[in-house]
């Protein structure tokens, strides 16, 4: 077993049990702080793909930025204690049992997806991820989704503030 | 690493994020839950991506095959930065009228 599959193993487990705990913690502070080691272990999981600007992307927007303004909203409410309210155990049950079936069958497809039998994913090595290549598809391929991108950002700024405003 | 083990992994983070969307009641949770079904999907369109790269290597040493998957990645972290943005200002003024995140009191949306 090489350093590559031993790094895939911890990170894959550090990011389901992270998932798992953020659903199972009452309060929700913890569940952002679990939510941002989630985002650590897929961030992990992009270095071992060699796609370093997605990696470094992924840290400052998600784990910096988003995951702040949650942060922030839940203080702001005064949102850190445990004051949800539960709902009925039967529609827990419900939609743990929904949940688990939606996994089941979508396992079951892969398995016996020809498609992808003896398909490798190539770790390491291969430079499509690094800022030069994609800077270079970005601005001459997808210059009009990226312009197009801004106009939502901007269009997106301005809800935001037009929503929040007190009226 | 075979592409089945990022698909397992991805479906596994996906089916918790649903699961989450499905059992939880306080608002912000639950659209964590959807960033959490959002990083899924990214990672498994950058191992994709990562597959047909290699598949696409044999042929010629320079092909830059499967940097669209990556682009796409880029592309959905942009819209989910413009839309946590927009979401968590409908959740604080949710939060403004009603004095509770609780999903259930958006059933009264009318009044």
């Amino acid at each position: 077993m090489s350093t590559t599959d031993i790094l895939f193993y911890f990170l894959s487990a550090l990011a389901i049990f992270s998932a798992i705990m953020v659903l199972v913690s009452r309060n929700p502070v913890h569940s952002v702080l679990w939510l941002i080691l989630v985002f650590f272990a897929i961030s992990g999981h992009y270095i071992l793909l060699n796609a370093q600007f997605l990696a470094i992307v992924n840290l400052i927007v998600y784990a910096g930025a988003i995951m702040v303004l949650f942060l922030f909203v839940i203080m702001l409410m005064n949102l850190n204690a445990e004051t949800e309210p539960q709902k009925h155990m039967w529609m827990k049950l419900a939609g743990v049992i929904s949940g688990g079936c939606f996994l089941m069958v979508l396992v079951s497809l892969v398995r016996q997806a020809t498609d992808m039998q003896n398909k490798s994913v190539l770790m390491k090595t291969g430079d499509i991820g690094l800022i030069k290549n994609l800077g270079k598809a970005l601005f001459s391929d997808y210059v009009v989704p990226f312009e197009i991108s801004s106009v939502l950002f901007l269009s997106a700024m301005v809800g935001a503030v037009v929503i929040g405003k007190k009226d | 690493m075979p592409i089945q083990y990022y698909i397992y992994l991805c479906l596994t983070l996906f089916s918790i994020g649903i699961i989450g969307v499905l059992t939880r009641r306080n608002a912000i949770i639950v659209f964590m839950c959807v960033e959490l079904m959002l990083n899924a999907v990214n990672l498994l369109l950058v191992a994709f991506s990562k597959m047909h790269h290699g598949v696409a290597l044999g042929s010629s040493a320079t092909s830059m095959v499967g940097i669209e998957g990556q682009i796409f990645v880029f592309f959905i972290m942009v819209v989910a930065a413009a839309e946590v943005s927009v979401g968590l200002a409908i959740i604080v003024m949710m939060y403004r009228n009603t004095h509770s995140v609780d999903i259930n009191f958006l059933n009264r949306l009318k009044n």
